[in-house]
């Protein structure tokens, strides 16, 4: 985790926050935001897209810090009516984006490992791939609607948030198991081509990103979840 | 060297007994006692704990808890109400709030490396003869007792192994295990 400090605010300038933190532009797409905001600040680019600046402030402070936990109450005091919409364009991006990217690296070093290696190698990641396939869908498919209901006032199906917080994996875990391997189990050979470090290159961010995607959800979403429940009582 | 240990506890009562069971032994020393996850979050880089005992286990994200100290940290499981079997199964051990003074000591020395005897020399980052054995073994989908049983080790020296095995190449999963066996040619 990076100790790095995030010190902007909605009345920030947006491009001196994205050149402090490149890795934020990953983000703004899923807000709805796009390049081109010229000067303008941090509240004055998410007020003319309609996007809650607080919000996305909160976010970038967590991918920024490489994951650091958010304050609970400064969490609660967040307007977070877009957390839904927010939280299935990341799903969205890692599943559509990121993961055939990644399968495309993967399929040129296992062609040129020994058979039985790559095979292996294949099979670890399809099976990690429909994994977290299978647990962004789970989420959607549960507390996505829930929440949305939630703050429409609706109490429908309740879904136990506490026992989604004890199981929420962390899907990341397994994908830094395969980036330990690429990083220092390959073979010589294979190792040194530049599409292998390519490959590390883009593992590393993308489990760095899943990492703070499961900060947001556990350390945002469960508060939040647990204070609208409280507020329809 | 005894191990540091932090407790997290938000029953003051409940603390103070196991911080008293804790000073019958000199393998252990309380370093602070916090009353949720939060706290120990917080004062893990000051405290630096080597064993966190949590008591009321089933509301914790064992794994989100994993995250916050090192990997190579001893969880134990302080029970005292209802627990499911699978959440317990996610604990290195587990002490239950009936069980004597002597077996509570007994079962946290028993869940600690460092303190059994029984495991190879650990230095450097190569695995050893008897770590590739085990390894192997865990990528045929052993379990622990099967691979005791195979080994003729007993099964607190499998889980030592096991802890070992993944400090030494960092990776966690069963699955991640076992691609590296086969990278390596060892199955």
């Amino acid at each position: 985790m990076s100790n790095k400090r995030f010190t902007f605010d909605r009345t920030s300038q947006m491009s001196d926050m994205l050149t402090t933190h490149p890795m934020l532009v990953m983000l703004l797409p899923r807000f709805g935001l796009s390049l081109g905001f010229g000067d303008k600040s941090v509240g004055e680019v998410c007020d003319m897209a309609g996007v809650d600046a607080d919000f996305f402030v909160l976010t970038c402070g967590i991918y920024a810090t490489g994951g650091m936990v958010p304050d609970k109450a400064r969490v609660l005091s967040t307007s977070l009516r877009q957390l839904v919409t927010y939280l299935q364009r990341s799903h969205d991006f890692y599943v559509n984006s990121c993961l055939p990217h990644i399968a495309g690296h993967m399929q040129h070093i296992a062609e040129r490992l020994p058979e039985r290696a790559g095979q292996a190698l294949l099979q670890f990641f399809d099976v990690y791939r429909s994994e977290m396939k299978e647990h962004f869908t789970r989420e959607e498919r549960t507390i996505f609607p829930y929440i949305t209901a939630l703050q429409d006032g609706k109490t429908a199906n309740t879904v136990d948030i506490d026992a989604f917080l004890a199981n929420h994996e962390r899907i990341e875990t397994k994908f830094e198991d395969l980036l330990q391997i690429i990083f220092k189990y390959l073979p010589h050979e294979v190792a040194n081509e530049e599409d292998t470090l390519n490959v590390v290159y883009d593992i590393l961010q993308v489990s760095g990103d899943l990492r703070c995607h499961a900060i947001v959800e556990e350390r945002v979403m469960v508060p939040y979840v647990l204070w609208l429940e409280s507020q329809q009582q | 060297m005894s191990k540091r240990v932090v407790i997290v506890e938000s029953s003051e009562l409940i603390a103070a007994g196991m911080s008293d069971v804790l000073s019958d032994s000199a393998h252990f020393k309380l370093v602070s006692t916090v009353s949720d996850i939060d706290a120990l979050e917080r004062r893990a880089p000051l405290d630096r704990p080597e064993m966190v005992i949590v008591g009321n286990p089933e509301a914790v994200n064992v794994q989100a808890l994993r995250s916050i100290v090192s990997s190579d940290v001893v969880l134990v499981a302080l029970v005292y109400r209802y627990v499911s079997s699978a959440q317990l199964r996610r604990f290195d051990a587990v002490i239950d709030v009936a069980d004597s003074r002597g077996a509570i000591i007994e079962t946290l020395i028993g869940a600690s490396p460092a303190v059994d005897d029984n495991v190879d020399d650990n230095a450097g980052f190569e695995l050893s003869r008897r770590e590739i054995d085990v390894l192997v073994q865990v990528a045929k989908g052993s379990t622990n007792k099967e691979i005791a049983e195979a080994l003729n080790l007993s099964v607190h020296t499998v889980i030592s192994h096991r802890k070992n095995i993944m400090h030494k190449t960092g990776i966690k999963s069963v699955a991640g295990l076992t691609l590296y066996a086969v990278m390596n040619n060892l199955i």
